[in-house]
């Protein structure tokens, strides 16, 4: 037998592991690979304040966890004002240099912990705030959120009477905060996410990154697709890869070299099946639309 | 700058004029809270003008998160408490009442966070004035109450619930009327810092969120564990009656001033007691005295401590009356006062016989005076037993 000359692997992403199998989520869970790889870019000085959400089960049923940095499980609307406290008890207790997040899902982001968050955020608090967007309030069954985006079926938005309403600009409400980061990150570029969280970690003030992370189970699609979604959503600009510093400094961290179009996007996802070609042209006029104005925003 | 600030160096025996508010502010100072946030609501505005002051000027070593709402100030308290920070907030009314949620949080949590209340009625209509039912609507959320009757009192207690509330992980709220204490000047004496510190240590909690421990706090809980942790909780709030009567005899030892569960006036040899709480106490005591000069030999029992409720203290002193009347500043819509459903229930079984008389009165800031109770114990001395539910002191029916 040849012997296999021993090649060294790249390891483009840290080897800490913060996150331990026994966990409980769904097959394909977006949000749990977005949580093992912020872990690796934070390291285990970090405490994260989790509300309502998915990751509230994930983590598993008292007494367990499955990570090994500290959690507390607060009221769904808090995620940011308990960060704000627990960073504040931690420093006069003489702790300055955990970092504290708030790890919230877009119902506790968009929606109900909102006003939280902007106070937070208006008084730069030192908290790194993450959502995870799986689009729409997966942990209560698939309800819609303002994260949902046009045209999705969801349990509150039946496909006779699907979402008419475009998902909301959270990064552009952050970025109006005029706090020191704000970005965006998918699963499927760990390597992107990794550095984001890392360069987050290392700015005092509040930052927010919203990360887009694939339930296959809410989305009706494959769980293997999870991360051919996280890959596609950058590549036809539904989901453009970004980062906003001081409210105005914009930079595209993943090219789009050839954008594609949504179709193919739209189809390996059940929520999008009844959409008729003249809805999913509205869609694509709206991504366009939206794209142009983002490159004009980027220097 | 608040006038007297500067001036109080933490040494040497110092009494000021200060209102009630500003009484909770210098609690939260001599308590060395550690984190505050907090959010304005009227009445409770000078409560954390002062802190900011203080804070600002380093008088107290705290963080101030200037939050955007009562629900934020609760959850960044809970947080820092979690951290192992001493923490203190103040509210009133509305804000409490947007806290609710999360005042279960903090009980739950085993978090000892300190808040003050300014008992405001709530709205619609808008009323800024006093009554209770705002801080009795949070009756069962495992809170330790303390109802306060005077600014020395009202900052007494405050160093006096940290301690409690530090000792069993129970969370208190110390409790006084809007405007008839809240904006009251009166003369307190100011504990020196020294001998605070010596009677409130710092907080070190058994467990707490470190990154050098890690463990998850409040997550799901199934129901082979949930019914255990609210059984320690009762079994915890079950032990302070003890603990407040421990630490309040310490604290007259180190302060002259004893800080009980109740404060009874003129009981002892008392035919009628006329139960209140809050700053209706003094205006009952009033009464009480002008009775006495009458020949009727009536008493005045104020409830300090709400909850945990003192079944025994207050058994004790109304067992040797003949009629007892409760005075009620807050209802309960569709039952009776508060104070009276606890009263009557703990009279229950107890002292059954006992005539118990329900009296509403000054619900919204409405003025209660003296002559209002000497008026109740006239009435209560005309009849056998009670014939009404509710007798409504001064409504225009």
């Amino acid at each position: 037998m040849k012997k296999e000359k021993e090649k060294k692997m790249k390891i483009s992403l840290p080897e800490v592991e913060l996150m331990h199998p026994g966990h409980m989520a769904c097959q394909g869970c977006g949000a749990t690979l977005a949580m093992r790889f912020a872990l690796k870019a934070l390291g285990p000085k970090t405490a994260l304040c989790i509300p309502a959400c998915c990751w509230s089960v994930i983590d598993g049923p008292f007494p367990h966890t499955s990570l090994d940095v500290p959690i507390f499980h607060c009221a769904f609307e808090t995620a940011a004002s308990s960060a704000s406290g627990l960073k504040a008890g931690l420093e006069m207790v003489g702790d300055t240099e955990t970092t504290v997040v708030a790890w919230a899902g877009d119902g506790g982001t968009f929606d109900i912990g909102i006003q939280a968050l902007s106070g937070t955020a208006e008084r730069n608090d030192d908290v790194l705030y993450i959502c995870y967007d799986n689009e729409a309030y997966m942990n209560t069954g698939i309800q819609r959120s303002s994260a949902t985006p046009y045209g999705a079926w969801t349990t509150t938005t039946p496909v006779k009477h699907f979402k008419e309403r475009p998902k909301k600009d959270m990064v552009a409400i952050m970025a109006a905060h005029h706090i020191p980061y704000v970005a965006t990150a998918s699963i499927g570029y760990p390597e992107d996410l990794v550095k984001k969280v890392k360069k987050a970690k290392d700015i005092r003030g509040t930052k927010f990154l919203h990360i887009y992370a694939p339930c296959p189970t809410g989305w009706k699609c494959r769980p293997e697709d999870t991360i051919k979604l996280s890959r596609m959503v950058v590549q036809n600009a539904v989901f453009p890869l970004y980062e906003i510093e001081d409210s105005d400094k914009y930079t595209l961290n993943i090219k789009v070299s050839a954008k594609k179009p949504i179709d193919e996007y739209l189809q390996i996802q059940g929520r999008f099946s009844h959409l008729t070609a003249e809805e999913i042209a509205y869609m694509q006029k709206e991504v366009d639309k939206k794209w142009e104005k983002l490159l004009s925003l980027i220097n | 700058m608040s006038e007297g600030l500067h001036h109080h160096g933490g040494g040497g025996k110092m009494k000021k004029v200060i209102m009630g508010n500003h009484a909770l502010s210098y609690g939260g100072m001599l308590g060395r809270a550690q984190v505050i946030a907090a959010y304005p609501i009227t009445p409770q505005t000078q409560v954390v003008e002062l802190l900011s002051e203080m804070c600002a000027d380093k008088v107290l070593d705290a963080k101030f998160i200037k939050v955007e709402s009562e629900h934020s100030a609760m959850a960044a308290c809970i947080g820092a408490s979690l951290a192992g920070a001493r923490t203190y907030t103040a509210t009133s009314a509305q804000g409490l009442t947007l806290m609710h949620e999360l005042l279960h949080w903090a009980s739950g949590g085993r978090l000892p966070v300190v808040m003050g209340n300014i008992n405001r009625a709530m709205a619609p209509g808008w009323s800024i004035w006093s009554d209770q039912n705002d801080s009795l609507s949070q009756r069962d959320t495992g809170w330790i109450q303390f109802y306060c009757a005077s600014n020395q009192e009202v900052l007494d207690t405050v160093i006096q619930a940290f301690k409690v509330s530090e000792k069993l992980l129970i969370p208190s709220m110390v409790i006084l009327d809007a405007f008839t204490l809240s904006h009251t000047y009166e003369v307190v004496d100011i504990p020196e810092q020294d001998k605070v510190d010596e009677y409130l240590p710092p907080f070190n909690p058994p467990i707490r969120l470190t990154t050098d421990e890690p463990r998850a706090f409040g997550g799901i809980t199934f129901p082979e564990h949930y019914y255990e942790l609210r059984y320690k909780l009762q079994k915890d709030m079950e032990k302070v009656p003890a603990l407040i009567e421990e630490t309040g005899k310490e604290y007259e030892k180190m302060f002259g001033r004893y800080l009980g569960d109740v404060d009874a006036h003129r009981c002892d040899d008392a035919d009628l007691i006329l139960i209140t709480s809050g700053t209706m106490g003094y205006t009952a005591r009033v009464g009480v005295d002008e009775l006495r000069k009458e020949g009727i030999k009536a008493g005045n029992l104020r409830i300090k401590v709400f909850r945990p409720f003192p079944f025994e203290t207050v058994l004790k002193i109304v067992k040797g009356a003949q009629k007892v009347a409760v005075v009620d500043r807050n209802i309960s819509y569709g039952h009776h006062g508060i104070f009276y459903q606890e009263v009557k229930s703990a009279l229950y079984g107890e002292s059954d016989g006992l005539p118990l008389f329900g009296f509403i009165a000054g619900l919204g800031g409405r003025d209660i005076t003296p002559s209002d109770f000497k008026d109740i114990a006239h009435y209560v001395l005309g009849k056998d037993k009670p014939e009404e539910r509710i007798v409504w002191i001064g409504v225009k029916k």
